[in-house]
């Protein structure tokens, strides 16, 4: 039912002709002293650096797409644009529905604030109404299992709690699209397998569109459909996930 | 699948609008927590602070430069007249200091979530609000302490401060996203904050700064700051009404700056993922 009605958006991700250029100069260049030194010297804006070149994608709703390629090749500025915190140089991204990024799990955070005034915080960043948080507070405690030290300040907290937190509030509700971004590999192994439950809970679901990044292929091949590789800015290979990743494997051979 | 059709509704903001309001909230409230937290004297320090530096200014000058000796402020309203231009500038001075280092220091959010960048130092301005709170108590202080009772007049006091508001979110717009591409702003804006104070009317009085050079009365009487401290004074210490060309003069430096601010900050917004 939901299907039809949802028929003329049926891709959740649209990633038309995308190109990133980088100024490589302008990096590192945050005081005006640097920056006439440079005009100075006409080296402004040469250096460009094309971390994506024209790439295109479309991922349909429900899908669970996995992005591969070696360190340095793109794929976090791809989920960085998808996640429409980068802009595209050129091209476009369309995406459909809210965001769960678990990106760098913990960003946002205030180290000074306890954890339940972070679970605010970072609730109302992610667009959560007030009412819902109130709601779910205790669903997420019991998630995250940290019944005793919502109280504490932040930054008392391990990493691995810290961690543990900011997925339990980035999933506490079913998300129209999920990026995980090598989240999976923080905390102890009981949590990981805990937070890949909930994300196979996703997938089964059949409405969450899940984009994920991992150097693990295996876990990409468990975990995944469809795999697309992005090697140094370019789209190598678009495909079910078995022959990408085998052909990703193969150029190592 | 009707839930998963409903769930939006009821989990997410509805608008852009309302996500921003309780991310601002939420904001204000961490920088509140973060400076009054296990800090007894949080809140008196706000108090007091206004105060001892109103008694130091008194001090210096009244004795040193003669202020408030004679002619349009009498030596009983001279500290009256200090703390209200004090802390009305201290909301620009604080405000924009704030908001000046916001985008870069939430570099790693921007860099991860999609949030409107605007709330950042916008949020900078509000929480000048918290701290001018504090300071109105020190401002009731002064005055019951020179039987000077407060009047209706007061009710302008929401406008003032609406105004210098947004005069201080057009400048803290248009600083922060200059602060991302030069970090030299940073240590100019300090200078300019010291410069600024003594190019304002905040310790001098009217029949001192009659007899500067003509070019000094100019930057006193044309800077922006100027208008709104006569505002605060003419309700607070005057105890009039705002002159219509007081308020004029507010307004349209609060829309020139605004509309500055947000120009810039507009046009830069886009490229600040690549500098922070």
């Amino acid at each position: 039912m939901a299907d039809t009605a949802l028929a003329s958006s049926d891709y959740a991700i649209e990633v038309n002709d995308v190109s990133m250029v980088f100024n490589m100069a302008s990096e590192s260049l945050t005081n005006l002293k640097e920056y006439f030194i440079k005009i100075m010297h006409h080296e402004l804006f040469f250096k460009e650096f094309r971390a994506l070149k024209h790439i295109s994608f479309k991922v349909g709703r429900g899908e669970v797409v996995g992005l591969v390629g070696t360190n340095g090749s793109g794929k976090s500025t791809m989920l960085k644009i998808i996640a429409g915190v980068l802009e595209p140089s050129e091209g476009t991204c369309t995406v459909r529905g809210n965001i769960a990024p678990l990106i760098e799990l913990g960003a946002g955070f205030d180290p000074e604030l306890t954890a339940r005034e972070n679970i605010y915080l970072n609730g109302s960043l992610l667009g959560y109404t007030k009412t819902f948080i109130d709601d779910h507070l205790q669903d997420i405690i019991d998630f995250a299992e940290l019944e005793n030290f919502m109280d504490m300040p932040l930054k008392n907290f391990s990493s691995g709690m810290v961690a543990r937190i900011a997925f339990a509030i980035a999933t506490i509700t079913e998300p129209d699209i999920l990026i995980v971004d090598e989240t999976l590999s923080v905390g102890d192994v009981f949590f990981q397998e805990k937070c890949e439950r909930r994300i196979q809970h996703f997938i089964e679901s059949g409405d969450v569109t899940v984009l994920f990044v991992s150097h693990s292929i295996e876990q990409v091949k468990r975990i995944c459909q469809r795999a697309v590789w992005i090697e140094k800015g370019d789209l190598r290979m678009d495909g079910p996930v078995d022959e990408v990743c085998e052909a990703y494997q193969r150029q190592f051979d | 699948m009707a839930d998963t059709l409903k769930a939006p509704t009821t989990t997410h903001a509805q608008t852009d609008f309302q996500k921003d309001v309780f991310i601002l909230k939420q904001l204000v409230s961490r920088d509140f927590k973060r400076k009054y937290r296990r800090s007894v004297l949080g809140v008196v320090w706000s108090v007091l602070n206004p105060l001892l530096m109103m008694i130091v200014m008194a001090i210096v000058f009244s004795t040193i430069f003669a202020q408030g000796r004679n002619g349009s402020v009498s030596p009983e309203m001279y500290p009256l007249y200090l703390i209200v231009g004090n802390v009305t500038f201290a909301v620009m001075s604080d405000s924009t200091s704030q908001a000046l280092v916001s985008i870069i220091e939430n570099a790693s959010l921007l860099k991860k979530v999609k949030v409107h960048r605007f709330v950042f130092p916008v949020q900078k301005v509000l929480f000048s609000l918290v701290n001018f709170g504090f300071s109105l108590v020190a401002v009731a202080i002064v005055m019951l302490w020179f039987h000077v009772l407060p009047t209706w007049h007061l009710i302008w006091l929401p406008l003032g401060l609406l105004l210098l508001m947004l005069f201080c979110a057009g400048l803290g717009l248009l600083l922060s996203s200059l602060t991302v591409f030069f970090r030299d702003v940073m240590h100019l804006w300090s200078v300019v904050i010291t410069a600024w104070t003594y190019f304002t009317p905040i310790f001098w009085t009217d029949d001192f700064i009659k007899m500067m050079h003509p070019a000094l009365q100019m930057c006193m009487y044309g800077n922006p700051m100027y208008n709104y401290l006569n505002f605060m004074r003419q309700i607070f210490l005057w105890q009039t009404n705002p002159e219509p060309i007081t308020i004029a003069l507010c307004a349209g430096w609060a829309l020139v700056m605004l509309a500055l601010g947000y120009f810039v900050f507009h046009k830069l917004e886009h490229k600040f993922i690549l500098y922070i």
